[in-house]
């Protein structure tokens, strides 16, 4: 029998991207339940999500989208 | 009967005005939805491009095929999929695509690593969100660039872009099941790079 955390890890991804069977999700949120250092990591897998999103998004430069906008095929 | 001729011709003539006249419209709507995707569609290309110099360049060259190619698009179709594959086919088409330095993969922690290395130096801290704070924008930005391209595409579709795995797929033109095993390398390589920058800082 697999260690139940090694397996609670093994699920985080597929979890946190919602591609678990039902099966597979009640199995890992059973886990989650009785024991609170996977709980802690789940919680920290999303929030770094969250947060690795935030820091590296960049916002597309003003004069780049006045560009694009230039692109479009004038009507004859 | 002369007549027949003449007649035929002044309906169809109206016709044909209308038809271009439904082209030009169906043209100009694309092209608005297609420029008001552009933000969306540079948040993921920054980071497939190898700079900020070539995502502006990438960006322009794809714009402009899409709005020269905007009959083969399907409407009802995904189109910010639509302009990331166009965008993605450029950027490999040209060489412009950091090559990727095939023997320096970064070893692979398990998933749990990072979280256990920053909260292991954090005073017995257990708040999820002050120990992700522990990490400063650079440490993300730097750790993310140090992804080898392959992993980094996929990781940057799918958790920047919000692309479902079978999107990713089509974009980068690789099977789901690779877009799976990619992603899953990459998010624990991004972690990996981010305990080392975030260990460097503590010493």
């Amino acid at each position: 029998m697999m260690d139940p955390c090694a397996h609670c890890e093994e699920m985080m991804q597929p979890y946190l991207d919602h591609v678990l069977t039902d099966q597979e999700k009640v199995e890992a949120e059973a886990h989650l339940a009785e024991c609170v250092d996977c709980q802690r990591r789940y919680k920290f897998e999303e929030s770094l999500r969250i947060y690795v999103r935030k820091a590296v998004t960049e916002e597309m430069p003003a004069e780049l989208r006045q560009k694009l906008a230039a692109l479009r095929i004038p009507l004859e | 009967m002369a007549h027949a001729g003449t007649v035929d011709l002044m309906d169809a003539e109206p016709e044909d005005a209308q038809r271009l006249a439904t082209e030009a419209r169906d043209r100009v709507r694309f092209e608005e939805d297609a420029l008001a995707l552009s933000d969306q569609v540079y948040r993921v290309a920054r980071y497939l491009a190898s700079s900020r110099e070539d995502a502006d360049e990438l960006m322009q060259e794809t714009y402009a095929r899409a709005f020269r190619s905007w009959r083969s698009f399907t409407p009802g179709t995904n189109m910010r999929a639509w302009l990331l594959r166009i965008l993605n086919n450029l950027n490999i088409d040209r060489g412009r695509r950091q090559q990727r330095a095939p023997q320096m993969q970064p070893l692979e922690a398990n998933d749990y690593y990072l979280y256990d290395r920053l909260a292991e130096d954090g005073d017995g801290v257990s708040d999820e969100d002050k120990v992700v704070e522990r990490l400063s924008q650079d440490d993300i930005v730097t750790a993310l660039s140090a992804v080898p391209h392959d992993f980094r595409d996929v990781l940057v579709l799918v958790d920047l872009g919000d692309f479902s795995y079978a999107d990713a797929a089509q974009i980068l033109d690789i099977p789901v099941g690779t877009v799976m095993s990619r992603l899953h390398r990459g998010r624990r390589i991004l972690k990996r790079e981010l305990a080392e920058s975030a260990l460097e800082e503590a010493t």
